[in-house]
């Protein structure tokens, strides 16, 4: 077996395509992920406990089960009583809901942290409930945790390739395809030194946030 | 930023109580457990507005739950605690005493302010913010108005040049100064103050008494202090309550407290202080 180039000039064009579905499916998927699990960690915190019970019977679930079966079922079953989504779609969808229950925990774990001294103060002074979250506790949270919700961005880039079993072909899935067809193994290589290149630099800004937020 | 202040400046700057002497806080058969612990014990007592009281007593005693209770940070189990009249955790409808809601308490709650023995700035905000949050967003102070008053605050507390700091730069008692200045910012009737300078190293203690000594000395604002700095006790106090086992077992006027105290208990405990 020897490396042979021109196989990597012809993989070229659907690589960047699958670079493409890749951080399409990361970015949104992120957003998704870092803004529901804050919804998801302040509705368990909830004084109603209609409110309260739902959503940990709900992310418990989606937490305990595996994202594949996640993504079939909203691909295969939710079609039939609810809204069609493109692959693509439904598997930024799959990720960013799968991953919520997750930085949900995360965000939970950051506003335990805030002392009981902070929410006394707050008390004292008589701010608002809703003054006392957006100024002084979610501030004090975030910070706590920025570095466990980046490990999570990378950990959603190495599931990202999952997305291709519905059909949206990310990098790995254009590679795989594209191997399959050729009878080459190039484009797996290239697709693995890609993975690299994003997650690696990712770590890095990840641990200089770090350093700059927990002084 | 003199250290020397105006007395008639700072009673302008601070809060505008009624000082007719008229009963400020009341509690009422005020009964507080923890499981199996009672805390207090059908408590009755009263501070009249613009005294300064000191609450003395063994730890475990109380002192501190009661402080907490008109904080409303913990609630009573029986009784009821009313500050200026109004009740703290009841209100009045069709003439009988319910459970208050949260806008009622709240606005009890803006006639009293509290320092707390570990300071509890907001990390997250600068020394000026966290002054001026409160008066802006509760009060409804314009952005200006509160920073001068911030600013005023900060040299009654001898602070100015660290206003655009965050609390984490600031030593302990300076930390203790901008919280006593965050309190007063709201211009509350009532002071606590929870062992305030307990948390502090032996050096820093003196600059945070000195400062509440001027506030005691030049301002109307009625005090309620739970310390174990037996010698400020006496400078400031009024009134000096010793709390054993949830219950006052006496008052008096410091200098007959701390010289001549009738109770055994009284004596035993300022021996092991003193």
């Amino acid at each position: 077996m020897s490396w042979d180039w021109n196989v990597v000039d012809d993989f070229m064009p659907r690589f960047w395509d699958g670079v493409l579905v890749t951080l399409q499916a990361l970015a949104i998927g992120t957003l998704i992920a870092f803004a529901l699990g804050l919804v998801w960690a302040l509705a368990q915190r909830s004084a109603q406990a209609w409110v309260r019970w739902p959503v940990v019977a709900v992310t418990e679930f989606i937490r305990n089960t595996p994202l594949l079966v996640q993504l079939f079922f909203l691909f295969y079953v939710v079609p039939n009583f609810g809204p069609s989504m493109s692959p693509l779609t439904t598997g930024i969808v799959g990720l960013g809901l799968h991953y919520s229950t997750y930085t949900a925990e995360v965000y939970r774990a950051g506003i335990d942290g805030v002392p009981a001294g902070q929410w006394e103060a707050a008390t004292a002074l008589s701010l608002s409930k809703g003054r006392t979250w957006r100024a002084v506790i979610l501030p004090q949270a975030i910070r706590r945790v920025v570095p466990p919700l980046g490990n999570y961005v990378v950990a959603m880039l190495k599931d990202s390739p999952m997305i291709a079993t519905i059909g949206a072909f990310d990098m790995l899935g254009e590679a795989q395809a594209f191997s399959n067809e050729t009878f080459t193994t190039e484009a797996l290589t290239v697709v693995g030194v890609a993975f690299i290149v994003i997650a690696y630099p990712a770590s890095l800004l990840i641990r200089a946030l770090e350093r700059r937020l927990v002084r | 930023m003199s250290a020397d202040t105006n007395p008639a400046e700072n009673t302008e700057l601070l809060a505008n109580p009624p000082v007719d002497g008229s009963e400020l806080i009341r509690f009422d058969k005020v009964t507080k457990r923890f499981g199996d612990n009672t805390v207090l014990d059908r408590l009755d007592f009263s501070v009249d507005s613009g005294k300064h009281v000191t609450l003395i007593g063994p730890s475990g005693s109380g002192k501190t739950t009661i402080l907490r209770l008109l904080m409303t940070l913990t609630e009573p189990d029986e009784g009821t605690i009313r500050v200026g009249g109004d009740y703290l955790t009841h209100e009045e409808r069709n003439g009988k005493l319910v459970r208050a809601g949260e806008k009622h308490v709240r606005e009890v709650r803006k006639n009293i302010g509290m320092v707390f023995q570990q300071f509890n700035l907001f990390p997250n905000m600068k020394v000026l913010r966290n002054i001026t949050e409160a008066p802006v967003t509760v009060l409804g102070l314009s952005k200006d108005e509160a920073e001068q008053r911030a600013r005023d605050l900060l040299e009654l507390v001898g602070l100015t040049e660290h206003i655009d700091k965050y609390p984490t730069q600031l030593s302990g008692g300076q930390q203790q100064r901008v919280a006593i200045a965050r309190a007063l910012a709201m211009r509350p009737q009532v002071l606590l103050l929870d062992e305030v300078t307990s948390a502090l190293d032996p050096e820093l203690v003196v600059g945070v008494l000195d400062v509440l000594r001027d506030i005691a000395r030049t301002t109307d604002i009625t005090m309620l202090c739970v310390t174990h700095e037996m010698s400020f006790a006496r400078d400031i106090s009024d009134q000096v309550l010793m709390f054993d086992s949830g219950r006052v077992i006496e008052s008096g006027p410091p200098e007959k407290i701390f010289s001549e105290p009738e109770q055994e208990r009284t004596r035993e405990f300022l021996s092991a202080v003193l």
